[in-house]
C-alpha cells in the first residue's frame, strides 16, 4: 500500500498539470466528456459488499470483500454509502497469527484491513433476511442510518458477493441459502421502487454464473467468477498465516482496480477481460443483456468510484443585511427546552420488565393436514377398522 | 407502470387596466374562459393543464395602485388586493404604451403571485404572452415530465430532469467550513447568526414544501460540536448542522496562472474535488432525509487566491460550484495581508452576506428553481431576503404534487403485483389500513388538483406518499418469511417420500381388494 499511494498522487498531479496546459485545445474534448457524464445519469454511488462465509479457513472470502471495499473507498465512495457485511471476524480471530490484519497478497504485502474499516453488518447479523432487507428497504424503523441502503432513482449500486455457492444458490453462514430466484425478486422489488439507476452485480463463488441467470429487471449488469459446473479456485496460500488468502478472480480484479484512479476512462469491456481461463482456471462470465447502455460506454468509475457531476454556479442572490430581524428572534431563545438526557428518552422500566414475546401459533396448513389425514386413513384401512375403537 | 390521468387546474385572473382592453374581445367583460392543453408524458399517462381564465376590468383601488411610478411599487400596492391562495395567478394588463414597464420589457413578474403584462397589438398577441406567462409561473411540459421522470423513457429527457431534488418529507442541510491551513488563517464565521438571519426566512417560506421546526435545530448547532441528535424531528423538517473541518484539503492541486498571479481550478477537475472531502462530512445518524452539503473552503496561504475557471477559461464570478442532489462548494479567498510581517495566523472574518447569497442561490438551483431560461422580454423581480418568490414556491408545489401522486400510484401498483405473485403473504391490518389511506389521499389530491386547490392537494399528496411508503416498506412484507412453494417440495419430499412408499403400496392393495370384492358378488351369483 505504501508503494501505491505516491504513484497515484503523482499521476494525479501530472494529469492536472497536463490538462491545465492543454486546456484550450481540449475544450471540445471536455465538452464531450461532460456529455458522457450526463449519459450515465447517476448522481450518487452505493456499494453493498457481502462476505457470506464464516470460519477461519474461509479467510479468503473476507479478504476478497475487504479488497473490493478498499478499492471502492479509494476511488471515492464514502463509508456512509457503503454497506459492508462480513460474516466472520478474521482480523481479531484467535487463530490469526498477525492480529488486526487481513492480507490479500502472500508474504503479507498488502493489508486490506487498514485503519478505517467500517463494518456495518458483522458476524451473525449477516443473514439472508438482513441482506434482503437491506436491498429491498423493508427494514425495521430502529435500524441506524449506516445499516441502510438509502439509494434513490439516480444511484448506481455495486453489489459484490463472495462465499461458497452452488448451482442456483449461495450459502450464508453455513446454515442457510439464498437462491437465485430470491435474489432476482429482490432486485425486481428494488426496480419497482426505483431504488437504483444501474446495478453492477459481481459474484465470486463456485458456479457463480447461476446466480445471475434469473435476473429480469432492467439496468443490471452481472459478472461471475465461474460458469455453472465449474469451481472458482483460490489463489495462493500464505504459509505464515496458514490459509489461502484470496480467490483468483477477485485477486486479479483487485490488481486491475489498483490501476484505476478516479479520472480514468477505462470501461467495462476491460473488466470483462480480467482473469482469463489461463490465470483463473475457471471461466468468468458476464451478463449485459438487461443493461441499456453499451458496456463500451460504461466507465469503471461509474460503479466503483463516485465521480459527481458538477455545475458552475452562475446565479447569486443579493441579500440585505438584516440586523433588526435577528434581534426580534432572540426572545424565542428563552423558550428553548433543556436537552433531554439519553436515559429519559427510553422507557427503561418497560424494557427491564419485558416478557419474551409469544410467537403466534398457527394451526397446521392444508397441505400438512391433508397429508396426515391420508396417512391415518390408509393406516386404519389397511390394518382394520377395529383399531379405531382403541383410539376413541 | 400504471396509467395516470391528471388534471391540473390553475385559476388565473386577468385584470384589464383602463385603456388596455383589446378591441377584438369575443365577449364583453367580465367573462370566463378555459384553456386546456394536454401534456402527454407517455402512451399511458396524460396530464391535462386547465387554465381557468377570468377576465375583468380593474376596480378603482387597483387602478389607483397601477398609477404607481415603477412596476415594483405597483406590485407591492396590488399585493393586498389580490387572491393570493397557493396556485392562483393574477395578471394585470397595462396599455401597450404604458411607462410602468421599462423599455423593451413586456412582462414583469412580481415577488408574489402577480404579473404586469403589456396589452400587445391585439387579442392574439396578448393571449400568446399570457400563455407563456402562466406556464412560467405554474408549470411547463418539461417540468411535469421531469416530475414524472420515472415513467418517461430516458432519452426524451434533457439533463435537467436528473438534477433536481426529489420530493421528500424533509431535507437535512449541512454547512461546513473547510480550513486546510489553520496555522495561517484563523477563520471565524458567524454561522448561527447567518442561518437565523438569512437561511431561516427561506426555509420558513419553503416550510409548506417540507415543514421546518425552528426552535431547537438551528440554535443547537454550536460550531465544532456538529449536530446534536437529541430531538428527533417529529415530521417534515429541515435540519441544519454547521461544522468546521480542519486540515481538509481539496483533492485536486490547482495550477498557478502567471498572468493573473492566481491559482486556477479548471471546470473538469471539479468533480474530483468533492470525494476526499465527502468522507469527512458527518451526517446526522437519526434522520433518513436526503442531505444537502454546503461547504465553504478557505484556500491555504500558499494557494491563494484561488479561482474557478469555467469552460471558456474565464474565472467564475461566484467562485462556487454545485453538484445535483449533493450540495455546493464555495471558495472564499482571503486577501493577502498588507505587510509580510503580519503575524500568523491571520484573523479572517467571513462575509456571511456574500456567502449566504451564493449558498441560497445554490439551494434554489438544487431544488430546480432557475431563472435563466426565460425570453428577454421578461423581467423578474428579485425575491430579496425571502429567497424565492411566491410563484416559484407554486412551481415547486405543482411539480412535487404531481411527483407524489405518480409515486403513490407506482408504489401501490407494484405492491398489488407483489401480492398477486406471492399468494401466501399475510397482510397485517395496519398495512392494509395504510394502503386504504394512501388510496383515499391520492384520490383527494387528484380531485383537488382538478379544481385548482393547490395547497390542499399538496398536503393530501404528502399524506398519500407517507402512507404508501409505510405500507410498501413494512418489514413484515419480506417474502422470505413466507413459505414459497418450491421450498415446500424441497423440504418435505425427502422427509415424506420414504414414508409414503408403504402408504402408496397399501393404497394400491386397498384398491385391488375393493375391485376384487366388487367382482366376487357377481361371480357368486
Amino acid at each position: 500500500m505504501a508503494a501505491v499511494a505516491p504513484a497515484g498522487s503523482w499521476a494525479r498531479v501530472a494529469t492536472a498539470l497536463l490538462v491545465g496546459c492543454c486546456g484550450a485545445a481540449l475544450a471540445s474534448g471536455v465538452q464531450d466528456q461532460a456529455e458522457q457524464f450526463f449519459k450515465s445519469g447517476h448522481t450518487n454511488n452505493w456499494a453493498v459488499l457481502v462476505c457470506t462465509s464464516r470460519f477461519w479457513f474461509n479467510y479468503r472470502h473476507v479478504a476478497n470483500t475487504l479488497s473490493v471495499y478498499r478499492s471502492v473507498k479509494r476511488l471515492g465512495i464514502p463509508d456512509s454509502h457503503i454497506v459492508l457485511m462480513l460474516a466472520d471476524d478474521m482480523a481479531c480471530n484467535p487463530r490469526n497469527p498477525k492480529p488486526a490484519t487481513v492480507f490479500s497478497h502472500k508474504n503479507m504485502e498488502l493489508n486490506v484491513y487498514g485503519d478505517d474499516v467500517e463494518v456495518d453488518y458483522r458476524s451473525y447479523e449477516v443473514t439472508v433476511e438482513n441482506f434482503l432487507r437491506v436491498l429491498t428497504g423493508r427494514i425495521p424503523p430502529s435500524t441506524p442510518r449506516s445499516k441502510r441502503l438509502l439509494s434513490d432513482d439516480r444511484s448506481n449500486i455495486l453489489i459484490y458477493m463472495t462465499g461458497h455457492g452452488g448451482n442456483g444458490f449461495l450459502k450464508f453462514q453455513d446454515s442457510e441459502e439464498i437462491t437465485n430466484v430470491e435474489l432476482a425478486d429482490a432486485f425486481e422489488q428494488m426496480w419497482q421502487k426505483r431504488r437504483y439507476n444501474e446495478l453492477l452485480f459481481i459474484i465470486d463463488t463456485c458456479q457463480g454464473a447461476s446466480m445471475y441467470e434469473r435476473f429480469y429487471s432492467p439496468n443490471i449488469m452481472a459478472l461471475a467468477s465461474s460458469q455453472v459446473g465449474e469451481d472458482s479456485l483460490s489463489h495462493q496460500p500464505d504459509l505464515g498465516i496458514g490459509v489461502h488468502l484470496m480467490d483468483r478472480y477477485t485477486f486479479y480484479v483487485l490488481e486491475f482496480l489498483e490501476e484505476i484512479h478516479p479520472a480514468s476512462q477505462t470501461n467495462m469491456n476491460d473488466l470483462f477481460q480480467v482473469c482469463p481461463k489461463s490465470l483463473c482456471v475457471s471461466t468468468p462470465g458476464h451478463r449485459t443483456d438487461l443493461f441499456q447502455r453499451d458496456p463500451q460506454n460504461v466507465l469503471i468509475t461509474d460503479f466503483f468510484g463516485s465521480v459527481r457531476k458538477v455545475e458552475i454556479t452562475t446565479e447569486t442572490i443579493s441579500l440585505k443585511s438584516d440586523l433588526a430581524g435577528f434581534e426580534s428572534k432572540l426572545p424565542k431563545d428563552e423558550l428553548a427546552t433543556e436537552p433531554l438526557k439519553y436515559a429519559e428518552q427510553l422507557p427503561v422500566a418497560q424494557i427491564i420488565h419485558q416478557k419474551p414475546k409469544q410467537k403466534d401459533w398457527h394451526p397446521p396448513g392444508g397441505f400438512i393436514l391433508g397429508l396426515w389425514a391420508l396417512i391415518i386413513m390408509v393406516f386404519f384401512k389397511t390394518y382394520g377398522i377395529k383399531h379405531m375403537k382403541h383410539v376413541f | 407502470a400504471a396509467s395516470a390521468q391528471l388534471q391540473l387546474a390553475v385559476p388565473v385572473a386577468v385584470v384589464f387596466a383602463p385603456g388596455s382592453v383589446p378591441g377584438d374581445l369575443p365577449r364583453p367583460l367580465p367573462f370566463r374562459d378555459v384553456q386546456e392543453m394536454e401534456i402527454s408524458v407517455n402512451l399511458r399517462s396524460h396530464v391535462t393543464s386547465r387554465y381557468e381564465m377570468a377576465y375583468r376590468r380593474a376596480m378603482a383601488r387597483e387602478e389607483a395602485a397601477l398609477d404607481a411610478a415603477t412596476a415594483r411599487e405597483a406590485d407591492a400596492a396590488l399585493h393586498p388586493l389580490q387572491d393570493s391562495s397557493l396556485g392562483s395567478l393574477t395578471v394585470y394588463v397595462v396599455p401597450e404604451t404604458s411607462s410602468l414597464l421599462p423599455q423593451g420589457i413586456n412582462v414583469y413578474v412580481g415577488k408574489h403571485r402577480s404579473a404586469l403584462v403589456r396589452a400587445g397589438e391585439g387579442l392574439a398577441a396578448l393571449r400568446t404572452r399570457l400563455r407563456l406567462l402562466t406556464q412560467v409561473m405554474s408549470f411547463t411540459a418539461s417540468s411535469i415530465a421531469a416530475a414524472l421522470s420515472d415513467r418517461v423513457p430516458n432519452s426524451q429527457l434533457g439533463p435537467d430532469a436528473r438534477r433536481h431534488l426529489k420530493s421528500s418529507l424533509g431535507y437535512e442541510i449541512t454547512f461546513s467550513l473547510l480550513n486546510p491551513d489553520p496555522k495561517s488563517h484563523a477563520v471565524d464565521w458567524d454561522i448561527e447568526g447567518a442561518v437565523s438571519r438569512y437561511v431561516q426566512p427561506v426555509l420558513d417560506k419553503l416550510s409548506v414544501v417540507a415543514n421546518f421546526s425552528v426552535d431547537s435545530q438551528v440554535r443547537a448547532g454550536r460550531g465544532l460540536a456538529g449536530c446534536p441528535g437529541v430531538q428527533f424531528p417529529a415530521s417534515n423538517v429541515f435540519v441544519v448542522c454547521p461544522q468546521i473541518l480542519y486540515y481538509a484539503v481539496l483533492g485536486v492541486t490547482p495550477r498557478f496562472d502567471k498572468e493573473s498571479s492566481s491559482f486556477l481550478l479548471s471546470a473538469h477537475s471539479l468533480p474530483h474535488v468533492i470525494n476526499p472531502v465527502e468522507a469527512r462530512l458527518g451526517s446526522s445518524a437519526a434522520s433518513l432525509y436526503p442531505v444537502l452539503n454546503f461547504l465553504l473552503y478557505v484556500p491555504e496561504r500558499s494557494h491563494s487566491p484561488l479561482y474557478i475557471q469555467d469552460k471558456d477559461g474565464a474565472p467564475v464570478s461566484t467562485n462556487a460550484f454545485h453538484s445535483p442532489r449533493w450540495g455546493g462548494i464555495m471558495i472564499y479567498n482571503v486577501e493577502a495581508p498588507a505587510s509580510p510581517q503580519t503575524p500568523l495566523p491571520l484573523h479572517v472574518e467571513v462575509d456571511m452576506v456574500r456567502v449566504m447569497g451564493v449558498f441560497l442561490a445554490q439551494l434554489r438551483l438544487l431544488f430546480g428553481l432557475s431563472r435563466e431560461e426565460l425570453p428577454p422580454e421578461f423581467l423578474l423581480e428579485s425575491p430579496g431576503n425571502e429567497g424565492l418568490a411566491d410563484w416559484e414556491l407554486d412551481r415547486l408545489l405543482w411539480a412535487h404534487t404531481v411527483e407524489n401522486i405518480a409515486t403513490v400510484s407506482t408504489t401501490l401498483t407494484s405492491l398489488a403485483q407483489l401480492l398477486d405473485k406471492i399468494g401466501n403473504i399475510v397482510i397485517k391490518d395496519d398495512v392494509a389500513s395504510e394502503v386504504y389511506r394512501a388510496v383515499a389521499s391520492a384520490q383527494s389530491a387528484m380531485a383537488k388538483l382538478a379544481t385548482g386547490h393547490l395547497h390542499v392537494a399538496f398536503q393530501a399528496s404528502k399524506e398519500a406518499v407517507t402512507s404508501s411508503e409505510r405500507a410498501f416498506f413494512d418489514p413484515s412484507l419480506l417474502h422470505l418469511l413466507y413459505f414459497p412453494d418450491d421450498q415446500k417440495f424441497a423440504i418435505y419430499i425427502p422427509l415424506f417420500l420414504p414414508m409414503a412408499v408403504p402408504i402408496l403400496l397399501s393404497l394400491a392393495k386397498i384398491v385391488r381388494e375393493a375391485r376384487q370384492r366388487r367382482k366376487e358378488p357377481t361371480k357368486m351369483d
